[in-house]
């Protein structure tokens, strides 16, 4: 594993390959063997595209849904988790320390579709013992990228 | 009644005074709709949110009256600690907070050169020292450094510059615009000429924290060189604080005592919201360093190796944010080479002739800007390459 090469594809993923290998320090091969390596050993997942859907006219809805599970015995809460994320509406699953145990973010057409989500498949499974539903109004920033139109560039264009 | 006229009344130094040789770029630039500039020497980043947030708690706190002349007192203590990184060691009575490191330089040149003093100044150079030279009564004396030697100073070519008039040496490192820098061991002949003939350093440490593979050194941290040498520094380039104007001079007591006095005349204090972001600047302002200057690195190797690939040759800047490639395999001057590229591509580069008239033959790009832009600047300048 590269760790330096992991950073620069995590920020720079749309670079071309010769750019991502020099700022790696390795040659263009290495670093291509390297990242069909890591492809393989699940390391990296896959690049995707951030985007700022409120711009759009597509009409979704987020939610974030705090359950409260009983761990199963030998499986702790991992069985409980693979349930849930099998459900193409979740986008997002996170076991917590705190008040609940785990974090589960769901995309919907609507706001009844999400709650019937919650009604229908959540609510009823034998492990969990409370859901909480909570809806997403803006977002504002998301993997470190600030939603905000960014203000044009303001510095004169040639100084010394 | 005698007939006015307005430039008898400017003083001659003033008058004759060449202004700055990019303006013609600057006005076609200013015009042109989607054109690119590369030609930039400030960085891109916004101060960080912490330094803009104390800033702000400063104003609520109604911290808006003059400092002391010499800058705030907690501020010229962070200096002091701040600048141990660089194997410095003052006292806060030996820093003088300044607007910017500009006024640190006119400050220094005021405070020490009397006419007809010799200045020796190495270029290709930030553009202000010989006016600020000349503007003192003492005479520029030119030092051209060449990419033979990495743009550096050589004990050589410096002690042929060197008169019984000679009282100032300008050390400009890591440079603008070359982006070269002078390591311990290139500095101590330098260091033993001053001592030898008796010469003050004007060390202007700016970009002192953008330096790539190696820690910066100070001509004043070597044996006997700190109270020989003028330090100045600042905010503006580490911190990416330009607008703030703040910068700061370290030196011998007596000579930042003198300093201070043509500072109060002069400008009072440094703006007083900016030496509170400054503290905060200096106190928790490492980790954004950190960032600023890896993602500065990875655009600077980008840069040389395309400009590399394009003919275009680039001494390997290890500091600042320029890369200095020769654009002499066109055929072309640096004015020519730069004005057609804007009219035929719409990139805006600099001339190295701005820098000084060894220069020439070269210009200067800024990696003040995200790699996106640095990638399509580089497209538009490899099909101009292609097309002359």
């Amino acid at each position: 594993m590269n760790e330096k090469l992991l950073e620069v594809l995590e920020s720079n993923c749309n670079l071309p390959i010769e750019q991502i290998a020099l700022l790696s320090n390795m040659t263009v091969e290495e670093a291509a063997e390297q990242i069909e390596k890591m492809k393989t050993e699940k390391i990296i997942l896959g690049n995707k595209s951030i985007i700022n859907w409120e711009k759009t006219d597509k009409e979704f809805v987020t939610a974030l849904i705090e359950l409260k599970v009983t761990p199963q015995r030998g499986e702790g809460f991992d069985r409980i988790a693979e349930r849930i994320y099998q459900f193409p509406e979740v986008k997002s699953l996170y076991l917590m320390a705190g008040a609940f145990d785990l974090t589960v973010i769901i995309e919907g057409k609507t706001m009844k579709e999400v709650a019937l989500f919650v009604a229908n498949r959540l609510a009823p499974m034998d492990c969990v013992i409370s859901t909480s539903t909570h809806f997403v109004l803006k977002k504002y920033k998301y993997e470190g990228i600030i939603f905000a139109d960014e203000e044009a560039d303001t510095r004169q264009v040639i100084t010394l | 009644m005698s007939t006015f006229v307005p430039e008898s009344f400017i003083n001659k130094k003033v008058y004759s005074m060449k202004p700055s040789g990019i303006r013609k770029f600057f006005d076609i630039v200013n015009k042109m709709e989607d054109a690119i500039s590369l030609g930039v020497g400030e960085p891109d980043f916004v101060t960080p949110w912490h330094i803009r947030d104390e800033a702000i708690y400063s104003l609520e706190k109604g911290r808006t009256y003059y400092t002391s002349n010499a800058g705030l007192p907690k501020l010229r203590e962070e200096i002091c600690n701040y600048v141990k990184k660089f194997n410095l060691f003052y006292s806060p009575n030996e820093v003088l907070v300044t607007v910017g490191g500009s006024e640190a330089i006119d400050l220094a040149m005021r405070t020490v050169l009397e006419p007809g003093d010799e200045v020796i100044i190495p270029e290709p150079s930030f553009v202000c020292y010989k006016p600020c030279a000349a503007l003192a009564g003492a005479v520029p004396v030119t030092l051209e450094t060449s990419a033979d030697n990495d743009f550096k100073i050589t004990a050589e070519e410096l002690l042929g510059k060197i008169t019984s008039k000679t009282k100032m040496l300008i050390l400009t490192y890591p440079n603008n615009p070359t982006g070269a820098i002078m390591t311990k061991e290139d500095l101590i002949p330098i260091a033993k000429i001053a001592k030898e003939h008796n010469i003050l350093v004007l060390s202007d440490e700016i970009y002192a924290e953008l330096t790539y593979g190696g820690k910066h050194c100070s001509i004043a941290s070597l044996p006997d060189m700190k109270d020989r040498t003028i330090v100045v520094n600042g905010f503006s380039k580490a911190f990416a604080m330009t607008g703030w104007r703040l910068g700061f001079v370290l030196a011998n007591d007596k000579i930042t005592s003198a300093m201070t006095k043509v500072h109060q005349y002069a400008i009072m204090s440094a703006p007083t919201v900016s030496q509170y972001a400054a503290i905060e600047a200096l106190k928790n302002g490492e980790d954004s360093i950190k960032t600023m200057v890896s993602e500065y690195d990875n655009r600077r190797k980008i840069i040389t190796d395309g400009f590399n690939k394009m003919n275009l040759t680039c001494f390997s800047p290890m500091g600042a944010f320029y890369i200095f490639p020769s654009i002499k395999s066109t055929g072309m001057s640096s004015d020519e080479f730069c004005e057609t590229l804007l009219k035929k591509e719409k990139v805006a580069l600099v001339p190295g002739t701005a820098f000084g008239s060894c220069g020439e033959g070269y210009v200067r790009v800024s990696y003040a800007y995200s790699v996106e832009q640095i990638n399509t600047a580089m497209d538009r300048i490899k099909h101009f390459l292609d097309t002359i």
